[in-house]
């Protein structure tokens, strides 16, 4: 897949996306080529651990990677049959806020503390939609009434630091909604909230962007959040795409090793007290070259071929739908969640 | 807010009693006497004690000090013991010629500062920003008195482009005094020429008073940009399609003068010590002269009073700073 055309029909098509950070005798290669589509409405999942390439990739798609550190070495983003890498400066902020907007994990610290969030919300409508103060006004409480914030009109000329971590990642969702994006990335959006307003929060996107029709990349490190929400899952592993499939299809045969673990070490409520399985090792280190698979010294599934050459993203043997997997001893698929988990670890 | 304010305002009187202690100490530590001054050095011991007597200083330390703080308590700040003029007429005479030059300095260093720290965080870990560092590091270290006597002799004359002392040509204009404010005083009196004169006796001594205050305001702008430039909020801007400028004037920019106010603060009652050098080296008639003039003839009333008269300033400057930081940081003014 990794070489195949930008999909014409998909709304976001990533080609071979590449970044690096620092230079020199140090260079880290936090991304290292990946690709995939994401369908208009598609709800995407993108699923690893810290340092997986997961968020410097989104940063990447939205041109916010801190410079001159990060450096995108080479591939294309394509929105609507445009690749935003090949854009201005200046024609990359038209769309941002616009067309795509970004949804960042702590809230606290996300909103400008001395703005109220009035403030913060009219400006994007008044740069990208050429609203009025007023216009913009009314529009704004019409967006924190949306994302259910209590007594709207009355909040307006409130700072951050009076609302709790959930109403702020509320806000943050209005911003982000504001201009009506035909993409939505969003960041670990409910890490740093409490479990119980994690839920509300989620229901609120997947609400939200069903009814629009927006597209969303849900970025976290937790499969019970991606579960309820995604159509689709990216698992990432060193700045690779190690498999990608359906919702169903991943939690129901994961055939990636690393998959395999990561499901292996999620506390299941449907079975005995036992010990989690945790998975050996560590992730390598991005910052020396990497020869093979770099799950190689974690893998149970290990073969030598697999420590001399990158296994690519293909159609997985005997898969049902599109799965796709890069292993060169893919597990057999067994069924490791069982059906309809997947909502539960949702709800 | 109230409450701070009075709070405040009530912690004033242990640190006005602690100064009056400390400042009369000092004075008396001063080798000399105002007898030797009024007198002369070869007056008689008896005319010495006689001028002693009258002043009351042959009189027991303790009872000097209770007296001079019986006449601060009713308000009385006492008078000049060479000129018997009132401490107060003379310091309130005065003070307008240090406010404008301090004004002129602080608006300088801030016009000058802010602009420089931003420039040069934008650019951090450039020549740029390298060359910044070293002059900000240059402008902290170099004494007044060296820079004033180096913008003299550059200025005024090597090459005599700006006046070199005093607050206004006396031959060409004479303004009449009103507020005291040269400049102002000027445009009352009509006189358009006496104001660019002004103004131009002002830049030489202002560039010497303002060039500490210009240099840190300029170090704490570019560590409290970086700072900022690497908030979520600042990314969360950028993620909103923000403008460049409407991100660096209404996200960095907003939050990151909250600690340059301070410092500005801080700076602006610093200025009061260095307008004692600065107005002695250009012969600016305003209050630091007047205390450099007192302590030169041991006016022990004039020096007490008058450095306690600039304390009061300086505490309450910091208290308008603090009150104004409440007012830009959100966080602050609803707790």
């Amino acid at each position: 897949m990794s070489r195949t055309a930008p999909d014409p029909e998909a709304l976001l098509s990533v080609r071979d996306l590449e970044v690096t950070f620092g230079s020199g005798d140090r260079v880290v290669h936090a991304v290292n080529g990946i690709s995939y589509d994401l369908a208009p409405g598609e709800t995407l999942g993108i699923v690893g651990e810290s340092g997986c390439g997961k968020s410097v990739s989104s940063l990447a798609i939205m041109r916010l990677l801190p410079k001159p550190a990060a450096r995108v070495r080479s591939g294309s983003v394509i929105l609507e049959g445009q690749d935003l890498l090949d854009l201005s400066d200046e024609e990359m902020r038209r769309i941002r806020g616009d067309q795509m907007a970004m949804i960042f994990q702590d809230p606290m610290t996300s909103l400008n503390p001395v703005l109220p969030i009035e403030r913060q919300l009219t400006e994007v409508l008044e740069t990208h939609r050429k609203l009025k103060r007023s216009g913009a006004v009314d529009r704004a409480v019409e967006l924190l009434e949306l994302v259910g914030i209590p007594a709207a009109k009355n909040r307006l000329r409130d700072y951050p630091h009076q609302f709790s971590g959930g109403m702020r990642q509320r806000v943050m969702i209005a911003i982000a909604l504001a201009c009506d994006p035909q993409l939505l990335i969003a960041d670990e959006p409910t890490t740093a909230l409490d479990v119980t307003i994690q839920a509300q929060i989620l229901e609120l996107m997947r609400t939200a962007v069903t009814e629009r029709g927006t597209a969303l990349i849900l970025i976290t490190h937790d499969l019970g959040v991606v579960a309820g929400m995604a159509q689709r899952i990216n698992v990432m592993y060193a700045g690779h795409i190690v498999e990608r499939a359906t919702t169903d299809e991943l939690y129901g045969r994961p055939r990636h090793p690393y998959t395999v673990g990561l499901l292996r070490s999620i506390p299941r409520l449907d079975e005995g007290r036992g010990e989690l399985v945790p998975i050996q090792g560590q992730p390598p280190d991005l910052s020396r070259q990497i020869i093979g698979c770099p799950f190689a010294d974690r893998c149970f599934n290990v073969l030598d071929r697999c420590r001399e050459e990158m296994p690519p993203l293909e159609q997985a043997p005997s898969a049902a739908d599109e799965h796709l997997v890069a292993c060169w001893n893919p597990a057999e698929g067994e069924r490791l969640v069982p059906s309809g988990f997947e909502s539960e670890l949702a709800s | 807010m109230t409450k701070f304010i009075i709070r405040r305002l009530l912690l004033l009187i242990p640190i006005l009693l602690g100064l009056t202690l400390l400042i009369f100490v000092f004075t008396r530590l001063l080798p000399g006497d105002p007898a030797t001054t009024i007198l002369g050095e070869r007056a008689t011991a008896e005319n010495m004690a006689l001028v002693r007597e009258s002043l009351g200083l042959d009189r027991p330390l303790h009872e000097q000090y209770f007296q001079y703080m019986g006449g601060l308590l009713q308000g009385d700040l006492g008078r000049s013991f060479i000129t018997n003029r009132d401490v107060v007429d003379d310091f309130l005479q005065r003070f307008p010629a240090t406010i404008e030059l301090s004004l002129a300095a602080i608006i300088f260093a801030i016009a000058a500062g802010i602009p420089l720290g931003v420039y040069t965080a934008k650019r951090r870990g450039t020549w740029v920003d390298a060359g910044g560092t070293i002059l900000s590091l240059i402008g902290i270290s170099i004494p007044i008195f060296f820079l004033g006597l180096m913008l003299k002799w550059i200025f005024a004359i090597q090459f005599p482009i700006l006046p070199d002392s005093g607050r206004i040509d006396l031959v060409n204009y004479f303004i009449p005094r009103v507020t005291n404010f040269m400049t102002v005083d000027a445009l009352i009196a009509g006189e358009p020429g006496g104001f660019i004169d002004a103004l131009r006796h002002l830049v030489l001594p202002a560039l010497a008073l303002g060039t500490i205050p210009l240099a840190v305001i300029m170090r704490i702008t570019r560590a409290s940009v970086i700072d900022v430039l690497n908030e979520d909020y600042v990314r969360t801007a950028h993620a909103k399609g923000l403008r460049d400028r409407t991100v660096d004037g209404r996200h960095i920019l907003r939050n990151a003068l909250l600690p340059v106010v301070t410092v500005i603060g801080l700076q602006t009652g610093l200025l009061l010590g260095g307008a004692i050098l600065t107005e002695t080296i250009f012969t600016w008639g305003g209050v630091g002269r007047w205390i450099y003039d007192a302590v030169t003839a041991r006016d022990y009333q004039i020096i007490q009073s008058g450095v306690l008269m600039l304390a009061l300033i300086f505490v309450l400057v910091n208290l308008i700073v603090d009150i104004s930081y409440a007012f830009l940081n959100p966080r602050i003014r609803h707790s």
